[in-house]
């Protein structure tokens, strides 16, 4: 929109063509469609093994610690800042569970609380030296990779510990429970899957007649109807395909409920809100009476827990804890986040952008993969893919 | 040399921004080996006819001629003026602090043999000039380890190195102290006895009556006169005169005051510098505002209105505060920006863009940015309650927009001033500080803005109306207060203010430098 259209614009809504609305939504739309096309590219060259059920669900198991560290990342990301050190702290989390489990014989209840509170403890005291020592969270969490990757080393001295107990485990590798039988297709999962699909579209109905009643801007009905009856099939079609191997993984509840969540605070809550503030003008922000210092402090507490949180994951799903767990995450769950569009300068990003990315680096590791691609070019590949996804944002932005 | 003896002449400079004419027809006139100085009140177009001049906007954005030694010039950028020995020092000094004085003197300008910078010659060149300036400093010293006056000299020794012919200085001794002032102005006097011809921009009519030649008057963009203080000296008044004398009907709404209890006072506050907590920055200030009542504070900049209105807003500036707030005649506790929110304070701030708008937010979600709990249950945001606000505000201070969730930096300065009022307005105050609310503002958008505040006043707001820009404060507002080096220093009412009273409060406030 330029300046001149706005001047002479009446002061009433002006009609939105159809055209003009995909314009304006082209960047949200246009994640999805990365998304889906990139699937689709795989699921051809792969033969149809991407989306078999036994690949589907290890491409859930395999993304979901990235997709968990995203969550929090984001928020940091749009409040500013970064955090280099969520990979080392994941890895530290990881050797610190086994130790209590493995070696003191703890109860896996305790042991996540714990490691969940330690990650938090991490966070505060990384989020104190941003927030309100005013060092560069890049320093500060540069020192945090460096200090807890030796932690990690130290506390396993050097050896891979484990395995844990078989509960634990279930965090990562079990699945949702099935009462309601079958012999080749869990019929459980299904059934969420489809409960989940309906509460979507009527949630999104009730969203949409707010927004009318109100007099806002909502989106065509053809978009809007389109739209989620694809999103209600995708969830139905990978439910099914999901029901036919295992089920629903459990880290897979873990994960959408946490997505579900994260979005909500984000988009709807005072918190969210004043965390983009945050990011787009501190200083209009701090004037305008919200404790700035305090709101970044509480993204670094919260990236510390997800960062635990998403090491108990790692850990369960390898059934040990080695030194070289987390090594290298923060690059994938800060690719995922930029791939989402989230802006390198705050205030700018979608919880549901930063899932996307997350999701589009993941299947692009497990296509590569199938088709035997070797991890050095599969770098190569990784690296042009974030660029070009960036790119395209600023080019589009600057136009 | 000319036989008319002039260095410099520009003849009918115009230039626009937007539509906005800043200069219009403007002749400049400076004779070899003289000190011309240059005065206007702020926004007069000083500024802007010097950007002209060193070529910061390029020969084909404006109309007119400059001559420079006898000779047409068409300058495409800084470096063409430079060239040619017009060097500009601008007021905020352009100095790296954390490189020394050698390095700054020839940054970009560097003293090579064989592409490698030869220190010992630049060092030894650096004393030179120093020497010059008298500035007793070893060249190796960090520019950031002198006070403000030295920094001063420093860009004369690097004007000097670059073989100065005409030197501009854009209010030189504006944060400098007295017997600083005086150094530089002496200095100046010596470089005119070598050839050196200068051009002062000042607002202190002193130390122009010292050291000037000739002076010219701008206002409102255009040339007034020119006027020669060699056979006889110019005195103030004359100078006043010329910098104030203008038509001022119909540029504000008609007011009719309804004034009533006092609302918000200020007691005894002093304020110290947010850097240097040895300088006292305002120095015992004694305020106060009553219901419907606009209270204007004037002042040239770096008078300290800034400051003080940001250290009464939640101790958003400086260091070591002491007074009291009152509202209502109880004393409240304004620590915190929420507190003062909360007490009923609102703060719009000069700088609507880098302390005022979320700019790529959109206008909804920066009229609720300071008191989102109004829409919000439990933390929850209402976007159909948020919508409905914006959409009020929209219809009542007639924002101009295509729909409320239009990223804000999209709309013209006047729309964005009206968010930023929104915004505050939506926090219910009882007194709203205005900070410059019309700076960037074209004429029609500001007639809207003062309808705004005579609105508010007369629903019994109090309103304290910063400004630079004399005449609005005189059209807008029931008393004036006049601030000078963090003191009020007068206050008039209405009736009694008048352009050269304020002025002349000022210059005989101001450190002037033939006092003592």
């Amino acid at each position: 929109m330029t300046t001149e259209e706005v001047l002479t614009a009446p002061a009433a809504n002006p009609p939105r063509s159809h055209a003009g609305f995909i314009k304006n939504n082209l960047r949200e739309y246009g994640m999805l469609i990365s998304l889906v096309a990139i699937m689709g590219l795989f699921q051809v060259l792969t033969d149809g093994t991407l989306l078999r059920p036994l690949n589907l669900t290890n491409l859930l198991l395999q993304n979901s610690y990235i997709v968990i560290m995203a969550l929090g990342m984001l928020l940091v990301i749009v409040a500013g800042h970064i955090d280099l050190s969520v990979g080392s702290v994941c890895g530290f989390i990881g050797a610190l569970a086994a130790v209590l489990m493995v070696e003191y014989g703890w109860h896996f209840v305790p042991t996540t609380l714990l490691c969940i509170v330690v990650g938090g403890a991490i966070g505060a005291a990384q989020g104190w030296f941003v927030a309100f020592a005013r060092i560069p969270s890049f320093i500060v969490t540069l020192a945090g990779m460096l200090v807890f990757k030796g932690l990690t080393l130290a506390l396993l001295a050097g050896q891979s510990v484990g395995p844990f107990p078989e509960l634990f485990q279930k965090l990562s590798s079990g699945f949702i429970a099935d009462p309601l039988g079958g012999d080749s297709l869990r019929s459980t999962s299904l059934v969420i899957g489809a409960v989940v699909a309906v509460l979507l579209v009527l949630f999104k109905l009730r969203a949409r007649s707010q927004l009318v009643r109100h007099g806002m801007e909502a989106e065509p009905l053809v978009f809007f109807l389109l739209k989620n009856a694809v999103f209600a099939g995708i969830i139905l079609y990978f439910s099914w395909l999901l029901a036919s191997y295992k089920g629903l993984p459990n880290v897979l509840i873990v994960m959408a409920v946490l997505i579900v969540a994260y979005d909500f605070v984000t988009t709807r809550t005072t918190p969210g809100r004043r965390i983009y503030a945050l990011g787009g003008n501190e200083k209009a922000t701090r004037l305008s009476g919200i404790k700035t210092q305090r709101l970044a402090f509480l993204t670094f507490v919260n990236m510390g827990a997800l960062a635990a949180l998403a090491g108990l994951v790692f850990a369960a799903r390898l059934n040990t804890a080695t030194p070289k767990a987390g090594l290298g995450f923060e690059l994938d769950v800060i690719a995922a986040c930029f791939i989402g569009g989230a802006s390198a300068s705050g205030g700018v990003g979608k919880v549901m952008g930063a899932v996307i990315g997350a999701f589009i680096m993941g299947v692009m590791n497990n296509g590569m993969s199938i088709l035997g691609v070797g991890i050095d070019y599969q770098q190569v590949i990784k690296g042009l893919v974030l660029l070009a996804a960036v790119f395209v944002d600023v080019y589009n932005k600057n136009k | 040399m000319q036989s008319d003896g002039n260095i410099l002449e520009m003849r009918g400079i115009s230039k626009a921004f937007h539509g906005v004419k800043a200069l219009a027809n403007v002749n400049l006139a400076v004779r070899a080996g003289e000190i011309h100085a240059l005065v206007g009140e702020n926004g007069a177009g000083k500024s802007t006819l010097m950007k002209v001049l060193s070529g910061v906007y390029a020969c084909d954005d404006f109309e007119g001629e400059i001559h420079f030694e006898g000779t047409p010039r068409r300058f495409r950028g800084i470096a063409d003026s430079e060239a040619l020995g017009i060097i500009i020092i601008h007021q905020e000094l352009a100095l790296v602090p954390l490189l020394s004085i050698a390095e700054n003197i020839f940054l970009g300008n560097e003293i090579t043999r064989g592409g490698v910078i030869d220190w010992f010659a630049a060092y030894a060149r650096t004393r030179e000039l120093l020497a010059k300036v008298g500035l007793n400093e070893s060249p190796t010293t960090l520019v950031d380890d002198l006070g403000i006056g030295k920094q001063q000299l420093v860009e004369i020794a690097k004007a000097l190195s670059k073989k100065v012919k005409l030197l501009i200085l854009d209010e030189p001794t504006a944060s400098l102290n007295e017997s600083d002032s005086d150094a530089l102005l002496d200095l100046l006097l010596e470089l005119k006895a070598q050839g050196v011809a200068a051009i002062l921009i000042s607002h202190k009519l002193g130390e122009i009556a010292k050291v000037a030649d000739s002076i010219t008057v701008l206002r409102d963009g255009s040339t007034v006169e020119t006027l020669d203080c060699r056979s006889a000296p110019v005195s103030e008044d004359r100078i006043i005169r010329g910098m104030v004398g203008r038509d001022m009907a119909h540029r504000f709404p008609q007011r009719t005051p309804n004034i009533g209890q006092t609302v918000f006072e200020v007691r005894n506050w002093r304020v110290h510098h947010e850097l240097h907590p040895e300088r006292e920055q305002i120095k015992g200030v004694d305020l106060e505002v009553r219901r419907g009542e606009i209270v204007g504070i004037a002042g040239l900049m770096g008078a300290g209105r800034t400051e003080f209105a940001m250290s009464v807003f939640g101790r958003s500036y400086g260091q070591r505060i002491s007074g009291m707030v009152l509202m209502h005649g109880q004393v409240v506790d304004v620590s915190s920006v929420r507190k003062a929110i909360d007490h009923g304070i609102a703060y719009v701030t000069e700088d609507r863009k880098g302390c005022g708008l979320v700019l790529e937010e959109e206008i909804g979600k920066n009229i609720t940015l300071a008191n989102l709990e109004a829409v919000a249950s439990a933390g929850v945001i209402d976007a159909g309650r948020e919508f409905k606000v914006a959409s009020d505000y929209r219809a009542a201070l007639n924002i101009r927009c295509a729909s409320v969730h239009q990223q804000v930096v999209n709309l013209s300065g006047g729309n964005q001033q009206k968010v930023v009022l929104s915004k505050w307005l939506f926090t219910q105050p009882e007194l709203l500080m205005l900070d410059e609310p019309t700076r960037g503002i074209d004429v029609g958008a500001k007639y809207e803005i003062y309808t705004i505040i005579d609105r508010l006043a007369s629903e019994g707001k109090g309103v304290l109306f910063i400004s630079s820009e004399l005449p609005e404060l005189l059209g807008m507002c029931d008393r004036i207060y006049v601030m000078n080096e963090g003191r009020f220093v007068a206050e008039f009412t209405a009736a009694e203010a008048s352009q050269e009273r304020i002025m002349r409060a000022i210059v005989n406030s101001g450190s002037s430098v033939h006092d003592h």
